[in-house]
């Protein structure tokens, strides 16, 4: 099984050992996607975990368990279809073809298995279509 | 041949033959040219994109005891109106910006609200909040208001805009090594993508190239209400080299429009971010093209494969007043998803909705064949292709 996920660290965990224990303890093997910590000293932190099933939960609610806040990726990026004009801008630039058109209704569709939060289509769509709550 | 109140009279009778650009091209498909010519009566042509010279007069009556804030200052939700006009009569376009909005001091400035959010928020029917500063006269002695106002009270809103429905526009691209953030969008570096800004085959403008229906007085759908064409657009330049159908290959004629705000609809009007470039109003037009004689017929029937536009760098050459194409292209290629540009493949990206300019078009079909909307005689022609008329840049003259 292969998951991707997001986690949110507060303030005071962020440099605390915690996600090496995913493969010692979990024999979990992770990719980081983004890393990155705001000024208020809060993480966020999106993996690809790969593993075991029953591993893969009990990582997660180790993490939790730790105070991480965990959310699987495909929440955290979000198309408002009210918002979105489909004029097809953001399809270049999506690194992983997460958004296409479907040339019969020329509706622009967001595909979210394939969304890896990159978040160039929230800056590049000119109608604030694209979110994300990071 | 067929005269515009001719065609008129068979809309009051209900027996017009109205096609969107769509149906009319699977009419020629289907009974050839020759027939499908003697069929339609008009065809609807339309865009939606974001444009930029939009904005909005208004007038929002007078307060006891009586304020000018004419020369004084003025926000609506706190972007700046301006106020060079009589007591209450006050402009915003669609680029302003409030005034501690960090514009690109932080790089690149996402340009969150602005005025065209502001214009947005009024058609929606929305209060917007009023703030204004007079210096006071003896006939005009108040100095200070702050009050909500609705589109809904105010005397007029009208919608004007002094530039839009560009006939053809670039494609742009970045040749640089680092991406850069214009108002064609986000370019990636070394031709990671390739943006344009055309409904093409369906574009207004691009339907009617010789703009031997289209004219001053022209009646067009603009955001949802009927509106009209007031003037040429800024900018306009017939000039531009065309093909042999006298298509321009790069941006040529535009049109100066004007509507009732009070009508519009914010489905076709619409509050628009370019990070790193600024605020602008997108907004759908409809145009009816009545089918007068062969000629507008067949310009009518384009294709895109008929259209071409022009690759233009805006790293290097765009910001420097250098107008050298990279290449040219057909918009079916741009449609395509893809273009080649020295030897190299690039993904394409599309500002104007091509989905949503197919919906005007339909609905304005809709609307003149119930006899709701009627098609116009131009009163006044545009500066036409052997005007001379042309586009310049500024001549600088530095003050002695
Ligand atoms: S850029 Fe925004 S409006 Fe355009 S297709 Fe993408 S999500 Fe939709
Ligand atoms: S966040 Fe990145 S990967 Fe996800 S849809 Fe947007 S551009 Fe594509």
């Amino acid at each position: 099984m292969k998951k991707r996920v997001v986690l949110h660290f507060p303030t005071g965990l962020v440099d605390k050992p915690i996600v090496y224990r995913l493969v010692k303890d979990f024999d979990l093997e992770f990719n980081i996607l983004k890393a990155e910590v705001n000024p208020k000293e809060e993480g966020v932190l999106v993996l690809e975990i790969k593993g075991d099933d029953q591993n893969y939960k009990k990582g997660l609610a180790y993490l939790k368990s730790s105070g991480v806040k965990t959310q699987s990726l495909s929440e955290d990026v979000a198309m408002d279809k009210n918002k979105c004009v489909d004029c097809t801008v953001c399809i270049p630039l999506c690194p992983t073809q997460a958004l296409e058109q479907n040339p019969k209704t020329l509706e622009v569709n967001f595909i979210q298995e394939k969304c890896i939060a990159c978040g160039i289509c929230i800056k590049a769509c000119p109608y604030a279509a694209m979110s994300i709550s990071l | 041949m067929k005269t515009i109140q001719e065609i008129n009279q068979k809309i009051k009778e209900g027996k017009a033959q109205i096609l969107t650009k769509d149906e009319l091209l699977s009419l020629i498909d289907k009974k050839g040219r020759k027939k499908a010519y003697k069929e339609v009566d008009a065809v609807t042509t339309a865009t939606f994109g974001p444009m930029c010279s939009s904005g909005i007069y208004f007038n929002t009556g007078h307060t006891k005891p009586r304020i000018k804030i004419g020369a004084g200052r003025a926000t609506l939700d706190g972007v700046p109106c301006y106020t060079g006009f009589a007591a209450v009569d006050l402009l915003l376009g669609a680029t302003s910006l409030p005034e501690n909005d960090p514009r690109n001091n932080i790089y690149p400035g996402s340009f969150g609200f602005g005025g065209g959010h502001v214009i947005e928020k009024l058609v929606r029917g929305e209060d917007l909040l009023l703030e204004a500063r007079a210096y006071g006269t003896d006939c005009y002695p108040r100095r200070e208001l702050k009050t909500y106002i609705n589109i809904k009270d105010l005397n007029e809103a009208v919608l004007f805009n002094i530039r839009n429905c560009y006939q053809n526009y670039n494609v742009a691209v970045n040749t640089s090594n680092k991406p850069i953030y214009t108002y064609m969008g986000i370019l990636k570096p070394d031709l990671g993508n390739a943006n344009f800004c055309s409904a093409g085959y369906l574009s207004p403008l691009l339907c009617d190239p010789r703009y031997k229906t289209v004219g001053i007085g022209t009646r067009i759908f603009l955001a949802g209400a009927s509106g009209f064409v007031s003037w040429w657009g800024t900018q306009h330049n017939p000039s531009a080299e065309r093909t042999d159908k006298d298509i321009p290959k790069k941006p040529a004629g535009t049109l100066a429009v004007i509507g009732d705000l009070k009508k519009m609809d914010s489905r076709f009007l619409v509050g628009t971010s370019m990070t790193g470039y600024g605020v602008t109003l997108s907004l759908g037009i409809g145009l009816p093209i009545p089918i007068i004689d062969e000629e507008v017929f067949d310009s009518v029937s384009v294709t895109d494969n008929d259209i071409f536009s022009q690759v233009v760098d805006y790293a290097k050459d765009y910001p420097q007043g250098q107008s050298r194409s990279l290449g040219q292209v057909s918009y079916a290629q741009l449609r395509s998803g893809k273009i080649r540009i020295n030897k190299r493949e690039v993904p394409t990206g599309s500002l104007s909705s091509l989905r949503k300019a197919k919906e005007i078009a339909l609905i304005l079909k809709d609307r003149i064949t119930k006899g709701k909307f009627f098609l116009t005689e131009k009163v006044e022609d545009l500066p036409g292709l052997d005007s001379g008329y042309t586009f310049r840049p500024l001549k600088e003259r530095s003050p002695k």
